[in-house]
């Protein structure tokens, strides 16, 4: 097997396997699951490191650190808003008086 | 892949933990697809991810380290407080401003890699490099645009312009002869034209898509930027990037054909809809045609001895901030006696889900929140309906009008319920910029005002009934 063609595997692979993962959700969860979804393409922040860790000129280091923010912003700012979301989802009903020991 | 400086062979423990990673990723977005996973498949995702990004540093010779670090710091300091600060009705911004980002990052990261890339570099791996570039750009400059719609920065309504079709083609043509030179010449110079061009075409893309439509666009351009991430793991030979990437790009693609079939209608009509022209676009105006308006204590008398009451929350409750005083009016007519659901569109608010999130923000309790298909049957018999901040999806418009923007989206019937009660602002029309009949209807109240002001009224008349 030539290496392309590992890579197309996995590739092809992957897509079922996004598509398998998610094909129950319920719509409650769409939002968190975009954003969430949202958060984990920002793992491009990997390939901002590796080009930005090889730049051999002031303007390829400049461009890569500018990847760099924009991809970090993705990534960190996505995890935590949508962890902000699933944390209200996860709260205990109101109806509860305050303080009864949770 | 490329045999570049960046994916010379990594050791086997470094691709045993990239492939740990893939898999944690997959087990991420399986919890997140369910109620009770969800966090923890979201912190499964989140420290994948940080381990990912961190073992590049302890087995490669990276220079600029410092630099990429205060970078890395930035760009945490201002995801994580842009995701502390945003109010929750602003979600849909802020995930298309976080997509964007990323996008934005995979271009110019694919653009560093083709300048490493020689010139006997094979014509599928340049392609794949030119394909993250344009596509890349085109999810930068889309999700800018979304923000500017959603933000109101711009009007939410199509734009569209005579030359617009035109336009669109011939930026989508010379994208693709600029694909072509990249491939050609493996030169950087066609690569930026490329990228810029395809910021023209995603400015034109989402420029004639409606505003209610946005979020679908949201998740369609989540997923191509998840496309572009793997076609970026693909050039730099790194197969974390490329696994999730891919589950991205086909999660998110399947996500928005799931939402695209609850709003009724297929992506291209949603993309491309506004470009056949003519009767698609709303008034956007308010209308000077009568209508029954009361006060707070002939809605409360009509509130406080129903039976079966359904609230139909939108996105209007949510900007008013008044969703607790709901939840409080809604328990007051518990307590009387009355039998109280909210009824879900599944795109109320803005964004599919965007409304359980509003009302979970405000501890409603879920078992209350009725789905759409559920609450429709039981509508006919429902004494009141109260309708708060919501419009475009009660307006019946979406049954009958077959001009209308909304045309073929399932609706909450609250027409066929013998009394309707709207909270509204003003006349003005919904985000969909189409006027809504029922308003006009006989067993239909108005009670202007601010949501929460109404609300809070409403709340002191029914206790005092």
């Amino acid at each position: 097997m030539s290496e392309a063609v590992v890579w197309l595997t996995i590739f092809v692979l992957s897509v079922f396997v996004g598509v398998e993962v998610i094909s129950k959700v319920s719509s409650t969860l769409h939002t968190p699951l975009m954003s969430g979804a949202n958060a984990i393409h920002g793992i491009i922040l990997l390939g901002a490191v590796l080009v930005t860790g090889t730049a051999d000129s002031t303007l390829t280091l400049v461009v890569g650190l500018v990847a760099t923010v924009l991809a970090t912003v993705n990534m960190v700012g996505g995890f935590v808003v949508t962890d902000r979301m699933l944390q209200m989802f996860s709260r205990k009903p109101a109806r509860r008086p305050r303080g009864d020991g949770s | 892949m490329t045999p570049t400086v960046t994916s010379t062979l990594a050791p086997t423990w470094v691709q045993l933990v990239y492939l740990a990673c893939a898999v944690c990723f997959v087990l991420a977005l399986k919890g997140l697809a369910g109620p009770r996973t969800a966090r923890v498949g979201n912190l499964v995702g989140a420290t994948a991810a940080v381990v990912a990004v961190a073992v590049p540093f302890t087995y490669l010779d990276l220079d600029h380290v410092a630099l990429i670090l205060v970078a890395i710091a930035v760009g945490s300091v201002v995801g994580a407080l842009g995701a502390q600060r945003v109010q929750m009705t602003q979600m849909p911004q802020l995930v298309a401003l976080f997509n964007g980002v990323g996008g934005g990052a995979a271009a110019l990261v694919a653009l560093l890699e083709l300048d490493h890339l020689g010139p006997g570099t094979p014509a599928f791996d340049v392609g794949a490099t030119a394909f993250t570039v344009a596509v890349g750009a085109v999810s930068f400059a889309g999700s800018v645009v979304t923000f500017a719609k959603l933000q109101e920065l711009m009007t939410s309504r199509p734009v569209v312009f005579p030359g617009l079709p035109l336009a669109a083609g011939a930026a989508l043509l010379a994208a693709l002869v600029l694909a072509g030179l990249v491939v050609a010449e493996v030169a950087v110079g066609w690569a930026v034209a490329l990228a810029l061009v395809g910021l023209a075409v995603g400015v034109l893309l989402v420029l004639p898509v409606g505003g209610a439509d946005v979020p679908i666009v949201i998740s369609l351009l989540n997923a191509l930027t998840g496309l572009t991430v793997a076609a970026g793991g693909y050039v730099l030979g790194n197969v974390v990037l490329l696994v999730a990437g891919t589950l991205v790009g086909a999660a998110g693609t399947f996500l928005t054909l799931l939402m695209a079939r609850a709003m009724g209608r297929s992506v291209a009509h949603i993309l491309f809809g506004a470009l056949r022209g003519g009767s698609t676009l709303g008034a956007g105006e308010a209308s000077d045609r009568p209508v029954r308006s009361a006060g707070p204590e002939d809605v409360a008398i009509l509130l406080g001895y129903a039976e079966r009451v359904v609230v139909v929350p939108g996105y209007g409750l949510a900007v008013a901030q008044a969703q607790h005083t709901l939840r409080e009016l809604v328990e007051v007519l518990a307590a009387r006696g009355a039998r109280v659901d909210y009824a879900i569109h599944p795109v109320a608010g803005r964004m599919p889900g965007h409304m359980n999130v509003l009302l979970a923000e405000a501890q409603v309790p879920y078992d209350q929140l009725v789905e759409m298909d559920d609450i429709n049957p039981e509508l006919p018999h429902t004494d009141v309906v109260l309708v708060v901040g919501a419009n475009d999806v009660v307006n019946p418009a979406a049954r009958t009008t077959p001009s209308a923007p909304i045309y073929g989206m399932p609706i909450l019937d609250v027409d066929r319920a013998r009394q309707v009660v709207f909270l509204k602002r003003s006349m003005r029309p919904g985000f969909a910029g189409i006027e809504n009949e029922l308003l006009f209807d006989p067993r239909t109240t108005l009670l202007f005002g601010d949501a929460k002001e109404s609300l809070a009224k409403l709340l002191a008349a029914v206790k005092s009934l």
